[in-house]
């Protein structure tokens, strides 16, 4: 079947079989490998992406299901060759280790954010609950989202406080 | 690596579509929308459809409204919108309670309320609240609406009574003055299912000192229906006090069929009955006295 998906802004068309994934399908057919095939059971939360904005566990969703639809990669984040501030947060904060995890978590973290710009450490400890970092790097991760929240807005020149 | 095996695709974008589809196809057809537990079952070739229904596109499916004396939810509602909804949480916390077990944040933005009844798990929490607020269920087919109790819905593990070219669209909660409602679940980890988990949604009489009536929802416990029925029938008419409250507990308990598993031995799982229906029944009775939030 034929799709065409608008990802970071970019219009693909594509013959896709209806059973693919939509992780499959970015990472495989669009060659946008920043979102990480993980448990492939939506457990693990690797695989977020936002679809028209919301983020979803996409190994749980169908390529064709994304149809006509908006798809945010962590490719798309950066602005102008400037890191998002939540990406900037998780290099200062030392907020991965090995990174596997780490594109769900930012996109999870950016999502936050955009809809709660000052959360409690509680609140991003639940907002990250269905993605798993098995490094158990939680601590670092949720100082990085903290962190973004606080530059937030900045223009990038005293990112490195 | 988890792939659905090969299937065909159709997008509906009305009812009516929707059912002409699943009935050119039935039974090989299966409805697909937020398809959070379908998609799972496809990769472990638990379900193998000859044909998704993509429901997504069809209008007017996603809401939670009043109309009347009752609270409305499209089948379409996903997971974040009922938790979301101040309106839901307002006349049911039961509602919220529940929601906030449901899963983790990222798989409730996409699975949706009428999907979770439909896939008719055992361990659904929905299932349990919607039969503890008395509450039924839309379903249209080729001869048009009918409406069906929630505790007439499941006819059996992962079976409803949704034939396979109808179609789920709405659930509605009766709205009643006086009530108040609660969820407690107990799992091993958060976002799991539950090894055992309660509802309650009571109605006060007599000064809020005395149960009007009850219902409460039982989940993974082997309850038929989800329900607890002896335990109300016991409750009804009698005092809200903590001797009552204790003594449903156990009766419901008693009446449970809880299977032994990898989440916990039949025992343990009764044990749990008797604790969080004692637990959620003190806590609804609560909030219908405007004593708790």
């Amino acid at each position: 079947m034929k799709i065409t998906v608008t990802v970071n802004g970019t219009d693909y068309s594509q013959v896709v079989e209806p059973r693919l994934l939509l992780i499959h399908f970015l990472r495989d057919e669009l060659r946008l490998t920043g979102s990480h095939w993980g448990c492939d059971t939506s457990n693990c939360g690797a695989c977020v992406v936002w679809l028209d904005e919301t983020p979803v566990k996409s190994c749980t969703v169908l390529a064709v299901m994304a149809d006509g639809r908006q798809i945010t990669t962590v490719e798309g984040l950066a602005r102008g060759g400037a890191l998002d501030p939540v990406q900037e947060a998780f290099a200062t904060c030392h907020g991965l280790q090995c990174g596997f995890c780490t594109p769900g978590m930012i996109m999870t973290a950016r999502w936050l954010l955009d809809h709660n710009p000052d959360p409690s450490p509680a609140e991003v400890r639940e907002a990250i609950s269905g993605q798993v970092c098995r490094c158990t790097g939680y601590e670092n991760i949720v100082k990085s989202v903290l962190w973004a929240a606080k530059h937030d807005g900045d223009d990038g020149d005293d990112a490195d406080e | 690596m988890q792939v659905p095996a090969q299937v065909e695709y159709e997008k509906a974008t009305s009812v009516e579509q929707a059912l002409s589809l699943l009935a050119r196809y039935a039974p090989g057809a299966r409805i697909l929308a937020g398809g959070h537990s379908l998609i799972p079952m496809m990769k472990l070739r638990l379900a193998q459809p000859d044909v998704l229904v993509d429901i997504n596109a069809i209008p007017g499916l996603r809401y939670i409204e009043t109309a009347g004396a009752e609270l409305r939810i499209g089948a379409l509602a996903r997971h974040a919108d009922l938790l979301g909804a101040s309106l839901a949480g307002e006349h049911f916390t039961i509602l919220h309670d529940a929601e906030r077990v449901i899963a983790d944040p990222v798989v409730r933005n996409w699975g949706t309320i009428g999907g979770s009844l439909c896939q008719a798990d055992p361990s659904e929490d929905l299932s349990a609240a919607f039969a503890a607020l008395k509450g039924s269920m839309i379903v249209h087919g080729p001869d048009g609406s009918r409406e069906v109790s929630a505790r007439a819905f499941h006819t059996g593990p992962y079976q409803t009574v949704v034939g396979p070219a109808e179609m789920l669209t709405e659930i509605r909660l009766p709205i009643r003055p006086g009530g108040g409602s609660a969820y407690m679940k107990v799992a091993r980890r958060i976002g799991d299912w539950p090894i055992g988990a309660a509802g309650a949604a009571v109605w006060l009489a007599g000064n809020g000192d005395r149960i009007d009536d009850v219902g409460i929802g039982l989940t993974a416990v082997g309850a038929t229906h989800f329900v607890a029925a002896e335990a109300e029938d016991f409750l009804r008419g009698q005092p809200a006090d903590e001797q009552t409250l204790a003594r449903a507990g156990a009766i419901a308990a008693e009446h449970c069929r809880p299977a032994s598993d990898l989440r916990g031995p039949a025992d343990y799982k009764r044990h749990l009955v008797q604790e969080l229906t004692t637990r959620v029944l003190r806590v609804a009775v609560q909030r219908a006295r405007g004593l708790a939030s």
